[in-house]
């Protein structure tokens, strides 16, 4: 019996591929599984995104069919928002979470392997509708009624991959609340913690508040397509309308809990290339807390158009507007930090500094979208489509980039190529703006979002933007190539500190991570943490 | 054109495009900016619009300079050593309430705007609008206080570019214009909206399967119609002339192909038109009347 509790207990045993993946609790082997499933679905959602810039490319039909067109852009949305940018966020959470609060694991960790294992069944229930008759649905990935009721039976698995997708986030939510709550080291106070922790445990209360708003949604959806009811349906005493405020009271937070853990890992990567403390701690907490309470109080700027009484318009504004004031207050805390600081300029910091700048610039076209009026000329053009890729890719993928840069050497133990880190940077930021900036443009020349082909007149900056789609697309394989290296091939050892500026409790332990870590918990020092002074 | 050539003029355009969307009736290439439009709510919506973009090219100017400053100066390659810091609860104060000004700055006029559109009263001319998979219909419901007696058409895609529009129909959409050599292609009709100019037109919308978009940018605003709901706004053309606008709202597979033309005309030839297009209905209901109506057998003698 001592042989097997030895044994047992043996780090260093070789579990059986399926032991280690399938059945794993831990939280750095779940945070991979998360990752690795995230770069997979930016792919698939990325080739999405290329078939439909090839057929912008130019005027007239060239490639595909404008049904076909439809289900793009719809499964784009979806795999992008649902399987590409939160399970990233939600693996950096399973990995850096509980070192950065000197847990041992996550609260829950079998809840941990169900969250992340219900995500590949889940997505390839959804990309599996692409091969059914009727093919999958392309009513956009708002899934508006009537519309979305005129999709084929493909609908159903939809819907179902929807439920899922929701279950895996609530307990996802669920074990980041417990572990932060319940885990943190002795003398880890609230006010004490990483700013990544702070976003995260906000992000995952939005996250329990909202995703059942959405299954609700969709399961009316279901009822009213399989089973006869009438909430959407006009004919039958519904309203159409009643959908879209139900589905944004989920998606607007929802925008938000894709950017708040941006605005953490932002707040984490600053401080350490300028080598200067984070300039606003507490600020920068009320601030992500004030915009995830605001983000429930906005949801109909989304639906300006719908014929809202004078009423709702002016206070959906003023409340929209009202954001800017909280998020200003994170980028001047962003800029403030790098003053007087003593700045360098490595791959991770090159990414948050583009991200400062260009989620910025998505910032300005919210603040101008939030002008009733005026929206009532952007609304659903490229205009908008323009805003929120700025706020989207160069924010929060810029910021997932810029996170897996910044940990990857505490993930692995080597370091990754800076060379090829800058090269990917470089191509990436010019060509997102390639990309993206010409849909201002059309978009306030007139084009509406989500056509296949338009008037000759859109030409010419649609040629531009598909040839930034691409380029951008082309870079990411840079990024997947810097990722191979890093795990196979790097030589380079990291310290266990990796950067010369960076403060927490992650980087007190050795380079690559232990599999298991703070079984005792730490005793924090003065000077360890980031934030240790709390007068401020 | 093929698309080297396309570049070559557009280089040529590119500075001009600025101005040449004061016309506003259509896009044109390499357009940059909003289209002032033709109708006083969208003038007001285009000075809003441009107020709100300079507002935020200020703000982007003291953010990004200080953090190009920082970024340069504050370099350790520079010789910079790092301050420690961490708050200033004086600027802190300070760059919470300026951002709240600049909102009661920008949100005054959009208010102002905003219960002027919506003010569809006093119209001289009323419309009923109504999206199809994916077709418009028109109906003049009243004009000039009086009621419009059955004047109503569908418009939809001109069949020039529902021909070109097919996959592998080796038209080139270039090839598709109109009479006056512009290229209206996916912006064409077969029968547009005729309006009168300086007359405050009520547009009620609705649909009658899913939710459509109707959009003309030179009128300053979209509407959604949306099945069941009526949704007023209004609308008041200044200058005669031919005035483009596609759905907006995503309707199913055609969604691209349902643009909306409006030609304004003259009051004075609109009247014309529009009793024009009463007298026709009647004598069409005459016709049909007299087609339907079994002639009656004389009635018998004695």
């Amino acid at each position: 019996m001592a042989t097997h509790a030895a044994t047992h207990d043996d780090h260093d045993a070789k579990p059986s591929f399926a032991q280690r993946w399938l059945f794993t609790t831990n939280h750095k082997d779940i945070g991979t599984l998360y990752l690795v499933f995230s770069l997979i679905m930016f792919f698939i959602g990325g080739s999405m995104a290329m078939i439909i810039r090839a057929e912008l490319f130019e005027p007239g039909l060239q490639l595909v069919q404008p049904y076909f067109f439809n289900e793009m852009t719809t499964m784009h949305a979806l795999v992008m928002i649902f399987g590409a940018v939160m399970p990233a966020f939600v693996g950096l959470a399973n990995w850096m979470i509980p070192l950065m609060v000197g847990a041992p694991d996550m609260a829950l960790p079998r809840l941990n392997n169900w969250s992340f294992w219900i995500l590949p069944f889940a997505f390839v229930l959804l990309l599996s509708t692409l091969f059914m008759p009727g093919g999958a649905p392309a009513a956009g990935w708002v899934m508006y009624p009537p519309l979305v009721l005129q999709s084929g039976e493909s609908l159903a698995f939809t819907i179902f991959a929807i439920h899922l997708m929701g279950i895996s986030s609530i307990m996802g939510a669920i074990n980041i609340i417990a572990t932060i709550l319940n885990l943190r080291a002795p003398g880890m106070d609230l006010l004490k913690m990483p700013l990544f922790v702070w976003t995260w445990l906000i992000t995952a209360f939005l996250l329990i508040a909202v995703m059942p708003v959405l299954a609700g949604a969709v399961t009316m959806l279901l009822t009213d397509k399989f089973f006869g009811t009438s909430f959407f349906n006009a004919a039958g005493g519904g309203d159409p309308l009643l959908y879209q405020h139900i589905f944004w009271f989920f998606g607007h937070p929802e925008v938000y809990i894709m950017i708040l853990p941006a605005f953490g890992i932002i707040s984490e990567i600053i401080p350490t290339f300028s080598r200067k403390p984070l300039f606003g701690y507490k600020p920068m907490v009320y601030a992500t807390a004030s915009i995830a309470f605001l983000s429930f109080i906005v949801w109909a700027h989304h639906m300006f158009t719908v014929g809202l009484p004078l009423g709702g318009l002016l206070f959906f504004m003023y409340a929209t507007m009202l954001i800017s004031v909280p998020t200003g207050v994170k980028v001047f805390n962003w800029v403030t930090t790098m003053w007087k600081g003593s700045i360098t300029f490595e791959t991770p910091m090159l990414f948050a500094v583009a991200f400062v700048i260009l989620f910025t610039i998505g910032g300005f076209s919210g603040v101008m979208l939030a002008l009733v009026p005026a929206d009532f000329q952007y609304h659903n053009t490229y205009f908008v489509v323009a805003h929120f890729h700025y706020v989207l890719v160069s924010g929060a993928v810029f910021a997932i980039m810029a996170a897996v840069y910044y940990w990857i050497p505490k993930w692995t133990g080597h370091m990754y190529s800076e060379r090829w880190g800058r090269i990917h940077f470089w191509n990436s930021v010019i060509a997102v703006n390639v990309l993206f900036f010409p849909q201002h443009f059309l978009g306030l020349a007139g084009m509406p979002r989500r056509i296949p082909d338009y008037n000759v007149a859109f030409a010419d900056w649609n040629m531009v933007s598909s040839i930034g789609g691409f380029w951008f697309g082309l870079s990411q394989l840079i990024f997947v190539g810097n990722i191979v290296y890093t795990v196979y091939f790097a030589r380079q050892k990291a310290s266990a500190r990796v950067w010369e500026g960076a403060r927490g409790l992650e980087w007190t332990v050795p380079s690559p991570a232990p599999h298991h870590t703070f079984e005792v918990p730490p005793v924090i020092m003065p000077g360890m943490l980031a934030h240790d002074d709390v007068s401020h | 054109m093929s698309w080297t050539a396309r570049i070559g003029a557009a280089l040529a355009l590119v500075l001009a495009a600025g101005s040449a969307t004061a016309a506003g009736g259509h896009p044109v290439p390499w357009q940059l900016n909003m289209t002032e439009g033709a109708s006083p709510l969208s003038h007001q919506v285009y000075d809003l619009h441009m107020y709100g973009f300079w507002v935020c090219v200020g703000i982007g100017v003291v953010v990004f300079g200080a953090m190009i400053i920082a970024m340069i100066r504050f370099r350790r390659s520079k010789g910079a050593v790092a301050e420690t810091w961490t708050h200033n609860a004086r600027l802190e104060v300070i760059w919470t309430i300026i951002p709240v000004l600049i909102l009661i700055a920008l949100a005054y006029p959009a208010t102002r705007i905003l219960i002027n559109e919506s003010n569809t009263g006093d119209a001289g001319l009323t419309i009923k609008v109504t999206g199809y998979q994916w077709k418009w219909r028109y109906d003049y419901v009243d004009y000039q206080g009086r009621p419009v007696d059955r004047v109503g058409f569908i418009s939809k895609l001109a069949s020039a570019s529902d021909v070109a529009r097919q996959l592998d129909s080796g038209i080139s959409p270039d090839a598709i214009k109109s009479k006056t050599g512009y290229d209206d292609y996916l912006l064409n009709v077969n029968e547009p909206l005729v309006v009168p100019t300086n007359t405050k037109i009520r547009f009620v919308i609705t649909a009658d399967d899913v939710i459509h978009g109707w959009w003309v940018p030179a009128l300053g605003w979209q509407a959604d119609a949306v099945p069941g709901l009526i949704h007023d706004m209004w609308g008041e053309i200044d200058t005669p002339g031919t005035y483009r606008g596609q759905c907006a709202q995503l309707c199913g597979q055609d969604h691209a192909y349902m643009p909306i033309v409006i030609k304004a005309v003259a009051p004075a030839a609109f009247r014309g038109w529009l009793a024009a297009q009463e007298s026709r209905a009647r004598l069409g209901t005459i016709a049909r009347t007299a087609q339907l109506t079994p002639v009656p057998a004389p009635a018998p003698r004695g």
